[in-house]
């Protein structure tokens, strides 16, 4: 019996927890600390961090983060952003994470990712993989937050990475990211059924439904979720105004006004396990 | 929470997964944790973690070269409290049949053997849930006290553990079309498939009554 796992993802720039469309036009929400404990607290079954510019400036202050948060917060913690080498790779598991995600490295370096594998064990190691539709209707994997076009098809890098020793796949459709549009069903269903390892859908969640249909319709094993949860817990749990207090970075101008996309419609983790488990999707409760 | 006491709990290094998790488990519920390889530090430890995730012939070829096989099987047999997680519990076995046949520690007679499955994906991924066996042990008293059936547990493997006897069976747990055993317990050895460091606050009373465990054997 399969459980489907609601995996909370938290884009990181700096010390602040963001969130963009399409990976670009940062948004400052919040501290991410604070998000993860409060989504270990109400049922989160994994989180994930990454660092979204990491990989651009070559910067790292994902570490302070990782070790606050892996103190407090006893679910499997996936850190990814950034990571160049195995030593980086090793350096985010001392700090506390359980795996990490490769991208950028993961396709300079296919080779790396069946060292890591056998080093760290598959199971640590989650390949992220950004997709883009392109005109001619293929479907391609882009890095650096989808600004690098890589020249590499979707289908044949996640059988690949499968080859090489990942342990599971995360999935983004950068085309459907932070829309609230609903996931790419097509393009998970493709990747679930051409793989063995789990397939974490993301990008697109905008309501319960879509949750729904990814899971039923696009055999996600699991799914990442960012805006219906984050403008969630800022809407019912944060006083938004004074957490911006001393930001200075970054575009702060949401906090300010408090305003949330019309196209999201906010849900707590236990309304989205209660929901599917209506649905006959088993998740654990 | 319980207070400090002498005695490090030692987490076995034999460079398999991510130990750094289990050690922050064991400080979280007040244990003292050491990461080590040192033979003479295992010996001294208050209880023994035997962690791991990755292959399994690796992982035997590790402790034996490093002669941790025999510091592990000298520290059960002083009877102090050994837990064996995910790898760590398959490593007890007899022998295993991934990548061919690999004979194991040989504490717990039995086979780590893996699963088979149209309709659930291998490795399972995620979390499900522990039963208890019907007219099997009550968990009072064991590393599961305090759990109830309706508690998930976080797991990640593609192979299991079929115990010769059913009496070191602690729980059961259903995927891949089966029922398999997903902790033991026998005497002073308890091990679990999944990871109790990372199944939130229930996984983390498993550390607790590990912990409790320690300080009674103290007292």
């Amino acid at each position: 019996m399969k459980n489907i796992r609601i995996i909370p993802r938290l884009d990181i720039k700096g010390h602040d927890l963001v969130k963009g469309i399409h990976l670009e036009g940062l948004r400052v929400l919040g501290q991410p600390e604070q998000f993860a404990e409060y989504y270990y607290n109400t049922g989160a079954d994994e989180l994930i961090y990454m660092d979204v510019v990491a990989s651009l400036y070559g910067r790292n202050s994902l570490i302070d983060i990782v070790k606050k948060t892996a103190r407090k917060i006893f679910i499997p913690l996936t850190v990814g952003g950034g990571l160049r080498t195995l030593d980086d790779i090793k350096n985010v598991l001392r700090a506390g994470a359980d795996k990490v995600s490769l991208n950028t490295m993961a396709i300079k370096n296919p080779e790396i990712v069946r060292e890591a594998s056998k080093r760290f064990g598959s199971s640590t190691i989650l390949i992220s993989i950004e997709a883009i539709k392109q005109p001619d209707g293929r479907c391609m994997a882009f890095t650096e937050n989808a600004r690098e076009f890589t020249g590499v098809e979707i289908l044949s890098w996640a059988k690949k990475v499968e080859e090489l020793g990942a342990g599971e796949i995360l999935l983004t459709s950068v085309d459907r990211e932070g829309t609230g549009s609903g996931y790419d069903v097509e393009l998970t269903r493709a990747v679930a059924e051409s793989v063995s390892i789990p397939v974490i859908a993301n990008g697109g969640a905008g309501k319960l439904e879509d949750i729904k249909k990814v899971i039923k319709e696009g055999k996600a094993d699991a799914v990442s979720l960012a805006s219906v949860l984050h403008y969630d817990f800022i809407k019912n749990h944060l006083d938004a105004k004074n957490s911006s207090k001393d930001k200075n970075e970054g575009n702060v101008e949401f906090l300010k006004k408090g305003k949330i996309s019309a196209k999201i419609e906010t849900a707590g983790l236990p309304e989205i396990k209660s929901y599917l488990a209506g649905q006959g999707i088993n998740c654990r409760n | 929470m319980p207070k400090k006491i002498k005695g490090k709990v030692v987490i076995i290094d034999y460079g398999m997964g991510n130990l750094f998790s289990v050690k922050l488990a064991c400080e979280k519920v007040g244990m003292d944790a050491l990461i080590s390889n040192d033979k003479s530090e295992i010996l001294k430890a208050s209880a023994l973690i035997l962690p791991g995730v990755g292959a399994f012939g690796d992982a035997m070829e590790t402790l034996e070269k490093s002669d941790l096989a025999s510091a592990i099987k000298e520290f059960i047999d002083s009877g102090k409290p050994f837990l064996g997680i995910c790898l760590g519990m398959q490593l007890l076995m007899t022998e295993s049949e991934e990548f061919g046949i690999h004979k194991g520690l040989g504490i717990i007679k039995g086979r780590v053997v893996k699963f088979s499955s149209k309709k659930d994906k291998v490795p399972q991924v995620g979390w499900n849930k522990v039963s208890k066996l019907e007219n099997g042990t009550n968990w009072e008293g064991t590393l599961l006290r305090g759990l109830s059936e309706k508690d998930y547990m976080y797991f990640v493997h593609s192979f299991y553990v079929l115990p010769a006897s059913k009496d070191v069976i602690l729980s059961e747990t259903n995927y891949a079309d089966l029922k398999y055993c997903s902790s033991l317990q026998d005497k002073n050895v308890f091990a679990c498939q999944f990871h109790p460091e990372k199944s939130g606050e229930k996984g983390l009373m498993i550390y607790k009554n590990l912990n409790n465990l320690i300080c009674q054997k103290k007292n």
